[in-house]
Order: structure tokens, then sequence, then C-alpha cells
């Protein structure tokens, strides 16, 4: 039987890695912005910050192994359903780059300058500036909100190829064995 | 000046040299700067908070200054500062640090610094010894400070670093040095004119 095409190591690494990152860094968002002040805020702030940073970070080459190792053929399934998925995976590579950048610039016009793992400070993307301060921590919110969304409704489906079409869609991207047997099962693959 | 009265003036001959002097025309330098210009002086201060730098000013404060740059070491000065005018980079944190944990500014509303010497370093500027008061502390600091004349305008541009938790500034959680660094670096930049003599 010929193996299953599936996403390469690189592309599961990145995205798993990425996933990772950005799963801790909203909720450290959402629970710290509401604290009152106290070092442990502070501290909460600065992971959050570094997290945010190493994500950015790592947006390029994420996009270069995209580009570099495309991922496997699209599951047989309704146009509408590829289209979601493709504008859905879309968004969230835009997101991926747009949080963390709002967030940057939102620090910058607040006043508080990055400084990368506390060592490595980051020039400030805008001047100090309270009025655009305050419309950058909305547009940082707004985006962050969006990408939690977007996460849900990827998770979700990639849970509705598991439980319910019994495909091999989630199987491609985890680096598990479990490949080969799920071809003996209701799996579709091949291309079309 | 004076109008003397012709048969006085051989009388005072002898003090002439002294009346010169302590009118400026004997040196070209005994000028005493001693009018703080406070609308273009300027106090302020950075910490580090995770190895982030938050700039911070002190909008209040006032003093006395008598520096004549040929003694300098005759020099006197006082400064005395409004703390509750302090700005620590967001409104969070101003509320913070005038709180009984910092600087605890309801029983403590001023710091004061008093220099007791003045040493001149040459080409390296000027350094003032006194005694600087805050919360109820006082520590002998040294602070290093520039002077450059422009007519007769004095510009005053100097710093130390200061370590808060010599003066029991953040206590209790914040005295974790991990989180908000023991040294504060201050700096000023005074103005001071001459008096007319």
């Amino acid at each position: 039987m010929t193996p299953m095409p599936r996403y390469t190591w690189p592309a599961m690494t990145a995205h798993w890695l990425i996933a990772a990152l950005i799963l801790v860094a909203l909720p450290l968002g959402w629970y710290m912005h509401d604290l009152p002040l106290s070092p442990t805020k502070l501290r909460l702030y600065s992971y959050h910050k570094w997290i945010g940073v190493t994500v950015l970070l790592l947006f390029v080459p994420r996009l270069l192994i995209r580009l570099r190792y495309p991922p496997p053929a699209p599951l047989p399934a309704p146009a509408w359903q590829q289209r979601i998925a493709a504008l859905t995976h879309g968004a969230l590579y835009l997101l991926m780059a747009a949080v963390p950048l709002s967030g940057w610039l939102m620090s910058s016009a607040k006043g508080f300058p990055v400084v990368y793992l506390g060592l490595l400070p980051l020039p400030d993307l805008v001047a100090r500036d309270p009025v655009l301060g305050d419309w950058l921590k909305a547009a940082h919110e707004t985006l962050s909100f969006t990408l939690l969304g977007l996460i849900l409704l990827h998770v979700a489906a990639a849970l509705k190829h598991q439980l319910i079409e019994r495909d091999v869609t989630l199987w491609r991207m985890l680096p598990l064995s479990k490949l080969r047997s799920a071809q003996a099962g209701k799996a579709q693959f091949g291309r079309k | 000046m004076f109008a003397l009265p012709r048969n006085r003036r051989a009388g005072l001959a002898s003090a002439l040299p002294g009346l010169l002097l302590v009118l400026g025309l004997g040196s070209a330098q005994a000028l005493e700067f001693n009018q703080v210009q406070a609308d273009q002086s300027k106090v302020s201060f950075v910490s580090r908070q995770m190895g982030v730098p938050v700039a911070g000013t002190f909008a209040k404060f006032s003093g006395t200054l008598a520096f004549d740059p040929a003694q300098p070491t005759l020099a006197a000065a006082r400064v005395e500062i409004d703390l509750a005018g302090i700005d620590a980079g967001s409104q969070e944190a101003n509320d913070e640090v005038v709180g009984k944990q910092w600087l605890n500014v309801k029983a403590f509303p001023s710091a004061q610094f008093v220099a007791t010497s003045v040493e001149a370093r040459g080409d390296k500027g000027y350094t003032a010894v006194g005694k600087l008061t805050i919360k109820g502390q006082t520590r002998e600091v040294r602070v290093p400070f520039k002077f450059r004349q422009e007519g007769n305008t004095g510009i005053f541009d100097g710093g130390f670093v200061l370590k808060r938790l010599d003066f029991g500034i953040g206590e209790g959680p914040w005295s974790d040095v991990s989180t908000v660094a023991d040294e504060i670096e201050i700096k000023f930049h005074v103005v001071a004119t001459t008096a007319k003599q």
C-alpha cells in the first residue's frame, strides 16, 4: 500500500510549535490585562510579549516552509468547504503576524519599549502617543479575538473530519504512524 | 555705579581693587548662577522593569543654587522635589508609586538633596557630594555633573544612580529586583541665570 500523503516534518513542527505559543499567549493576555498592578502582572506582561515576538520571528520561516514544502492535496470535499478551509488558513497566516505586530505597536505607543527576553531591546515602531496607544490596544484585542475565533473554527473542522467524516485530515498533521492503519478504514485518499 | 564726591575718591583708592572684584570688574568669571529657571529645567528618571527602560519625570521641584564657575568648591545647592508630581510612565504606575510600599507620599511628600561639597574634576566636569533624603531615609550621594555657560545662563546636566532599596522604595513583593531593578537612573537638566548685581 502506498503511504498516505501527509504534511512534512518541517511543516508539522512549524504548525504545532506556533500553535503552542499562540495557545499560551492568548489566555495569558486575556488573564493578565485586568490584573491590578503587581510584580506578577509585570512578569506576565513580559512573558506574553516574549511569546508574541517569538511567533512574529517564526512567521517568515513558517511561510518559507509552506512554500518549500507545500501541503498534501486537499481531500475530496464540497467546494464550499474547501473554500472556507483555504480562507481560514490564509487568515490564520495573516493574523499570526498581525496580532503580535499590533501588540508591539501598542507597546511602543504606550511608552513601553519591547525588550525581547528582557535582554534584546527592539526598536519602538511608533513614538509615544497615548491616543494612538489606546487605538492600537483596541486593534490588538480585536485581532486577538478574531484569531481565537478562527482557531476554534479550525479545531472544530479538524474534529469534524476526525469524528464525522473519519478521514485522515487530522492524521496528516500528526507526527504519528497511525496514518498507515487509517488507510484500512473508511479513509478516502488519493487525488480526485 | 556709585557717584563719589571728588574729595572722597583718594581715600577709597586702597579699597578699589576689592571693590572692583565685588563688582565683577576685576575678574570676568566672578558670576554666581543662582536664579533657577524651573520652567526650563527638568528632573527625570529611568527605571527598568524586566529589562524594559521606563522613563518618568518629576513635574514639580524647587531649589536654591549658588554656583560660581571660578570658585566651584564654594558652591551650594538645595533641591526639593514634590513627589506627588511624579509621572512614572503610566496611570497605573502613578497610582501605585505614591503608595505606602513605594514613595509613601502621604507621609513623605518631598525628597530633598543638600549639597555639602562640590569637587572640580577638570574636563570631566564636577561632582557634587551631598545628602539625599527620601521616605525618611538619608544617604550620601555623589552626583557628577557638567556645567556650561551661555552668557548669563548656566546649564547644569548631570545624574546619578539611585538604589531604590536603600530608601525602602518598593517594599514587600516589590523588593524583588528581578521585576523592578534596584538601580534607578536619575537625570537632571537645570538652567540658572546670574542675579542682577
